[in-house]
């Protein structure tokens, strides 16, 4: 590397520009926390919708589908999955009480998890609120 | 190997290793269910396969960073490890604490286990690479700050080197960001937020301090090159990780609710952030071409240029293809993500480990420099074959993604996500054969450690 640029002068920009790009950062994350009320539909999370979301965790959604375009790439996107069910909670409840416990044979299968009517009806209502985050008209189309 | 306490890096590498072959394994049967979508379910569902692939993933490069601070920082600090007793203590319990938790996953349906682990005092389970049972993630807590200290006091008490202090930089830096793994709100977007605090700040950023210094290390013994030298690059490299990589986070801040302003803050900044990739390249092969000896171990230099050639490629290339705001767009989520965390985990991570494996296993396990020349051709012959697999199994999921955003985010009329997969099956076939290559090519790593043959003496 070039002579001008000394082994200080090197070590100084590392600590200034990280530390300058850190508190910036910093900065930003305060920023977004305060626009978050605006776009990030806080004012669905009931007791159930958080009990929903516990239930995604504990059964590991995530493990093979996307939400919001995170997770695993094996099964549909579950952000939109409200709206692509034509706005109905019922159905997600009647797709996710009807799998199968052996699995199809010859498709990707989604496990029977025996959830009780009040577990399904919180996790469709977790779906349901997460469909209503404002996502910056993502995914593109219904498909997900 | 100058210092006896070295020795305790030995069964952290042997341990990375045997963890390594499981990570593949998975991999391939997912490779499988990928196709036959009912490859055996539901013993096994699919994302079962994925946690124990990913979890034994991290859990496998953590051994190896150990492994490389044991081995490195006595030799750098020139002192014997404050603690080797206390190293293999924790060598014990991270092992027993990993096992225990890849058999939960197999051998109780997940809902079960967070309930056995009391997921519900402090939740935080169920996030994709974050799934470890709550206790298990305070236990790595726990083995984290005992080797933070065992390394920490090593350094203080011995000669400060760069790379040194750049290496407990980002020891330090990963633990302190996982401990965001512990935030887990009920609002999905904060949730979703502050979980990239762990993944990005880890693999592009904290991470990047590691497998810097780590390289810089192994260019410092087989080249012989100054060390003055070497420091102004690694401290160019990390600054620029650093003033990229932070505020480059914004690349994933697009589409879960957060503001729109963090499109351009996330565009701009991670699509620079090819460039300290960019400059390990440059870096690795400028000091071997100014090398002042000959180290007989060519393995070693093989993998350490590897690794700055694969990391700019998986992340550097890989990344940028997909990074920016109106590509991410239509990518966000599909098949190119898949590539890229392959092309760019194989190439920063696992090649930097496999890197300081190569150099330093020979030394502890008592040869003068080197293995012999017939093994280091074994070696090499594993780095050929895992790399050209892993170009290949991105390559193919690559040509699946492109297919899937086309049919079904593009196309006048957009499929369903299970039409648009049966149509890009071929490209699933081809990525399992990939990986069928890969594994073989892990098969003839391991064996490499058997191959006997004359020692190369040192240069
Ligand atoms: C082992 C993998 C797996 C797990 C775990 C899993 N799913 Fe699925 N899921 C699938 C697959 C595969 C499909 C597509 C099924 C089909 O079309 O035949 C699917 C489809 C769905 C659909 C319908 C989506 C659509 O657009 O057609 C919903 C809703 C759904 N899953 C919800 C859930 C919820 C909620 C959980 C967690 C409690 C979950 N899934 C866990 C594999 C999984
Ligand atoms: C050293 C080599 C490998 C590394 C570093 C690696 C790493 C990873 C990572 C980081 C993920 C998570 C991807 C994401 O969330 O975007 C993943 C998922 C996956 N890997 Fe690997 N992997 C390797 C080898 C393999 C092999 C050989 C196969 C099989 C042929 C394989 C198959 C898969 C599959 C099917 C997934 C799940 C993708 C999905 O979510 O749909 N991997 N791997
Ligand atoms: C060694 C360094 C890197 C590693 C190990 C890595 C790994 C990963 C992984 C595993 C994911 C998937 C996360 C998930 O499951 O949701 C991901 C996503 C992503 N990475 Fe990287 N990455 C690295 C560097 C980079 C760089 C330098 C860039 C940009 C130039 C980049 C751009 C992206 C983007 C844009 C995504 C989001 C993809 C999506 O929207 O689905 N990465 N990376
Ligand atoms: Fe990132």
């Amino acid at each position: 590397m070039s002579e001008v640029l000394t082994k200080t002068m090197a070590r100084n920009i590392y600590y200034g520009g990280s530390l300058f790009f850190l508190l910036l950062f910093l900065g930003l994350t305060l920023h977004t926390e305060m626009k978050l009320p605006e776009r990030d539909n806080r004012g669905a999370i009931t007791e159930q919708v958080a009990h929903g979301k516990r239930l995604w965790e504990e059964n590991n959604c995530i493990g093979c589908h996307t939400l919001l375009g995170e997770g695993a790439y094996f099964a549909p996107e579950l952000g939109n999955v409200y709206t692509r069910f034509g706005n109905s909670t019922d159905v997600i409840k009647g797709f996710i009480k009807g799998r199968p416990a052996d699995g199809i044979p010859n498709r990707r299968s989604m496990p029977q998890f025996n959830f009780t009517d009040d577990e399904l009806e919180a996790i469709a209502q977790f779906l349901k609120y997460a469909s209503e985050i404002n996502t910056t008209k993502w995914p593109p189309n219904i498909q997900g | 190997m100058q210092y006896k306490s070295q020795s305790v890096a030995k069964p952290y590498f042997i341990a990375a290793i045997g963890l390594f072959i499981g990570q593949i394994l998975f991999g391939l049967v997912m490779g499988l269910q990928y196709v036959w979508g009912d490859f055996l379910f539901p013993a096994i569902p699919f994302n079962v396969a994925r946690m124990v692939h990913t979890n034994l993933l991290i859990v496998w490069l953590l051994f190896g960073f150990m492994g490389a601070a044991y081995y490195l920082i006595p030799e750098e600090a020139e002192r014997e490890l404050e603690s080797p007793a206390l190293a293999m203590l924790m060598f014990w319990i991270f092992l027993v604490a990993g096992a225990l938790t890849v058999l939960g996953y197999l051998l109780v349906p997940y809902a079960g286990l967070a309930k056995l682990t009391f997921n519900s005092l402090l939740p935080t389970m169920g996030r994709e690479f974050l799934e470890q049972p709550t206790i298990t993630k305070i236990g790595i807590v726990i083995v984290a700050l005992s080797f933070l200290y065992n390394v920490g006091m090593t350094v203080l008490k011995g000669r400060k080197t760069v790379v040194n202090l750049v290496l407990m930089t980002g020891l330090v830096g990963l633990a302190v960001m996982f401990l965001f793994s512990f935030y887990n709100p009920d609002n999905l977007v904060k949730d979703k937020f502050y979980w990239w605090w762990v993944v990005h700040l880890w693999v592009e950023g904290v991470w990047e301090l590691i497998l810097g210094a780590i390289l810089a290390y192994v260019l410092i013994k087989t080249t012989g090159v100054d060390r003055e030298v070497v420091e102004k690059w690694l401290y160019v490299i990390i600054a620029m990780t650093l003033i990229t990589g932070i505020i480059g986070t914004g690349h994933h801040y697009f589409w879960i609710g957060t503001p729109e302003y963090w499109q351009w803050f996330g565009s701009v900044f991670s699509a620079l952030e090819p460039i300290p990739f960019f400059m390990m390249t440059v870096f690795a092969f400028n000091m071997v071409n100014k090398r002042r000896r000959e180290h007989p171990n060519k393995a070693a230099v093989l993998w350490a240029l590897g690794t700055g050639v694969m990391a700019f490629l998986g992340a550097g290339v890989w990344g940028f293809l997909h990074t920016l705001a109106p590509v991410n767009y239509y990518t966000h989520g599909t098949q190119i993500t898949a590539a890229h965390a392959h092309m760019s985990f194989y190439g920063a991570y696992v090649m930097i480990v496999l890197t300081i494996i190569s150099y330093a296993m020979p030394l502890l396990r008592g040869r003068a420099a080197a293995n012999s020349n017939k093994a280091q051709v074994v070696e090499m012959w594993s780095f050929w074959l895992m790399t050209i697999s892993i170009v290949f199994l991105t390559l193919f999921l690559t040509a699946a993604g492109i297919l899937q955003v086309y049919l079904q985010r593009v196309a006048d009329v957009p499929l369903p996500f299970m039409v648009v997969q049966d149509k890009i099956v071929l490209f699933y076939w081809l990525r399992e054969i990939a990986g069928l290559v890969f594994f073989i090519g892990l098969m003839i790593y391991v064996w490499s450690f058997f191959v006997k043959g004359e020692e190369t003496k040192t240069a």
